[in-house]
């Protein structure tokens, strides 16, 4: 299926659940809100004619410092889905502020999302609801804070043995 | 105290007078010597069979994505290097690509055949490391001997045009560093042949040896739907019986004008693994030479008109600004700079001058050349992709391996997110050892190929 | 000096030519590092002819700790409890610039060269060092042990 109709797809199917869609280099991107990710992504799978049946890259970005964006949503989730049977791709993205930092688990729909969505909580702090074990993934325990949000120094270090630098 | 079982006076206190028998928990890691990378795995175990498994990743975090933000987009080359350190190639045009879609550029023809000799390469020596080592762990030390010599061939081939073994930084935004040295497709063939050789004598070693094929048939296998439900891509998903592979799905730089066979199993198993990954090297190798024959470009001869120079000569005489004449000059580089010169570098890189440096001729020997240089090094300038966001996916040794890059518009990338290939075989590991033996979480844990580096980032 | 003092230089002498050839070596084996040691100890290099081609995996039976490969403030305990487990007398040798220094990972996650954790004999610079560098740095080794350089 071509990218832009699925997007038409979801936008027709979602309406105001849709906030924006785009296609910057020939990626097709729709941002959902986040009380109908689920569906979406329910939706998504689903769908004979979308089946992307693949959860192929879950991450997100901390806009704390992108120039034009400093006052809006902080962080961004960003999905990114492809079809086996058809052969395409799309990126979903849910947007979500810094006090209110969570996102609805896909543990449900694709068990990958687990180490997924434990490796964003671990380098964004962004929890995600109904997740079975939400614990860090790549940084121990006693690591303070979330490494790769903008507002995290690169070489502060918390060591755990040796000298404390 | 008269009613204590035998079994508490064995196990002790509060062991319970069930029949049920207790659980043991063993780590695994995270320095173990079935390990090849540090990973630590908390099975827990009714006898000899695992119940339960917890695997512990991180050990190798060395905060690539945040690395990456911090310097320019070339600058994120050589921690692209040390993702999967084993094909360290495939990383780096990989990356460079993702940068080069945000731009919007289209390398040029034979920098995509360079493109695709290289990576193939690299997946040779990838799966050569993986079977050795994961053959190894089975007690088979002659194939892991014999494949690391085969391995030395190749790097042999790499370092000669890299000019390193393995973190070698070649790939550039809009090109390579340099090109293919002189030859090459010779020095390709006579290590292929060597290589074919070692391949022969371990697969008459391992395939159909009866030890080897006890351990690895039928164990650690994932079904079809639940290999695709954990996003596994790359061999253990065409083991199970799914052809997919990016560079067929979504073709990019050469891969379209080759030929090859995405070759796949039935059972998802380790044994189908093993076979996969033989017979992909072969269509590696294939590709390889079909690339070689249909290098454009060919070997380029530098023209030699009037009087050769010595790189550091002429460098002298540019910097003491006496750079009348300088330009037509033909310069005889040394070996490890070859593909700078200008014929080369115009048939190996765009001819963008908002990203490629210039050749070295022309920084040395123009100020257009210099002004263009210091544009592309300075902070705050170098290369600007316009804002916005890019994936792209590139087919690693393990799967796919993609680059997501969040574009602020400045010289840095204000976000690089690499979609590690073996990290999602290592979320479906326990499922893949559940039920299993506690020996065969070893040749499974061998048979995903586990690359801390990329697995941790 | 005595005769007896004679003796015991002499027989220091021939421990140390003794224990130089015949290096049990624990690799501690975490990042790219691991793929030069790999080639270094395999047929094409051959560490065997130093008398180091036998890997011990249990720390209680290694002479020389191989650290290859980055370490991460979540890795330093567990390397500092291996480095513990071993028996005197002990080597260490910190192979690559990321056991060195820390080499460019200067960053929240890395230890900045081992050296701040455990002591080093041999440092190996490179990233990673070439197997003839890896050899370099155990002759080197093997002469501090025949020299009966030790820390304790």
């Amino acid at each position: 299926m071509d990218g832009q109709a699925i997007l038409l797809r979801l936008t027709s199917t979602f309406g105001p659940g849709i906030v924006e869609t785009h296609d910057h280099h020939g990626d097709h991107t729709a941002v959902v809100e986040r009380s109908a990710i689920l569906e979406a992504f329910r939706f998504c799978r689903d769908d004979p004619d979308l089946r992307f049946n693949v959860l192929m890259d879950l991450t997100a970005v901390d806009y704390l410092t992108y120039p034009g964006r400093e006052f809006g949503l902080r962080f961004e989730v960003v999905y990114h889905l492809y079809s086996l049977p058809h052969n395409h791709r799309v990126r979903l993205k849910v947007r979500v502020e810094e006090d209110d930092a969570r996102v609805p688990s896909a543990v449900g729909l694709w068990p990958i999302a687990n180490w997924f969505e434990r490796e964003v909580w671990d380098m964004f702090g962004i929890r995600f609801d109904g997740h079975p074990d939400l614990r860090r993934l790549l940084m121990y325990e006693e690591f303070q804070g979330h490494p790769l949000r903008k507002d995290y120094p690169v070489n502060k270090r918390q060591p755990l043995i040796g000298p404390k630098t | 105290m008269a009613n204590r079982t035998a079994r508490e006076i064995y196990l002790g206190e509060g062991s319970g007078t069930g029949s049920g028998s207790q659980h043991l928990y063993v780590n695994v890691g995270p320095s173990h010597p079935a390990m090849h990378g540090v990973i630590r795995i908390v099975a827990e175990l009714d006898g000899e069979s695992v119940v339960n498994a917890d695997v512990e990743i991180g050990y190798l975090h060395r905060a690539f994505e945040k690395e990456c933000e911090t310097g320019p987009y070339n600058n994120a080359i050589p921690y692209t290097d040390r993702l999967n350190y084993v094909s360290p190639l495939i990383n780096n045009f990989g990356y460079a690509s993702c940068v080069e879609k945000l731009l919007g550029i289209d390398v040029t023809e034979r920098c995509k055949y360079v493109r695709v000799i290289m990576s193939e390469i690299s997946r040779v020596s990838d799966h050569l490391t993986c079977i050795g080592a994961s053959a190894m762990e089975l007690g088979a030390f002659t194939v892991f001997l014999y494949m690391i010599k085969a391995r030395e061939y190749l790097w042999e081939l790499v370092e000669d045009v890299t000019g390193a073994r393995l973190t070698i930084s070649y790939a550039r935004v809009g090109g390579v560093k340099a090109d293919l040295p002189d030859a090459f497709g010779v020095k390709v063939r006579k290590a292929f042949k060597e290589t074919r050789q070692v391949l022969e004598e371990v697969g008459k070693l391992l395939t159909g040896n009866r030890i080897f094929m006890d351990r690895m048939v039928g164990v650690g296998a994932l079904s079809r739907e639940e290999t695709i439900a954990y996003a596994v891509t790359g061999p253990l998903l065409r083991a199970a019986g799914v052809s997919y592979d990016v560079r067929r799905a979504q073709p990019y730089w050469a891969y379209d004008r080759v030929e090859f066979e995405i070759p796949t199993g039935r059972n998802g198993d380790n044994y189908d693994r093993y076979l996969v990954r033989m017979a992909e090297m072969e269509q590696s190798m294939r590709i390889v030479e079909q690339a070689l024959d249909a290098l454009p470009g060919g070997p380029i001869n530098v023209d030699v008109q009037g009087r050769p120079m010595d790189p550091a000569s002429y460098v002298d005489l540019g910097k003491q600004g006496k750079t009348e004449g300088l330009l037509l000059l033909p310069i005889t580089l040394s070996p490890n700079l070859a593909g700078l010169e200008r014929p080369r570098h115009r048939a190996l890189n765009v001819p963008d001058k908002r990203v490629v440096l210039p050749p070295k001729e022309n920084t040395y020997g123009s100020i257009e050349g210099l002004m263009n240089h210091f544009m592309l090094i300075m902070d705050g300038y170098g290369i600007r992709p316009p804002k916005g966001e890019a994936y792209f996916a590139v087919e690693g040794a393990n799967g796919e391996l993609g680059f997501y890059i969040v574009s602020d518009g400045t010289d840095r990338p204000y976000r690089v997110r690499c979609r590690p290939p073996c990290f999602p075989p290592m979320a479906a590991l326990p499922r893949m050892i559940e039920g299993e033996m506690v020996a065969d979480i070893v040749p499974t844990f061998g048979s995903i190929n586990m690359i801390a580096g990329e697995l941790d980032r | 000096m005595g005769l007896g003092g004679f003796f015991t230089g002499k027989l220091d002498e021939a421990i140390g030519w003794a224990r130089k050839y015949s290096i049990f070596q624990y690799p501690f084996v975490t990042a790219c590092c691991g793929m030069e040691y790999m080639a270094t100890a395999c047929s094409h290099y051959d560490v065997d002819r130093f008398g180091a081609g036998r890997p011990r995996f249990s720390p209680r039976q290694a002479d020389v700790l191989f650290v290859v490969g980055t370490i991460s403030h979540k890795l330093a305990p567990v390397l500092k409890r291996v480095y513990d487990q071993m028996c005197e007398p002990k080597w260490v040798v910190a192979f690559g610039v990321c056991t060195c220094t820390g080499g460019f990972y200067d960053n929240y996650a890395t230890v900045m060269g081992i050296d701040t954790i455990i002591p080093v004999d041999v440092y190996i610079p490179g990233c990673p060092p070439r197997p003839e560098s890896v050899i370099d740095g155990l002759m080197k080794l093997q002469e501090k042990i025949a020299a009966g350089a030790q820390r304790y």
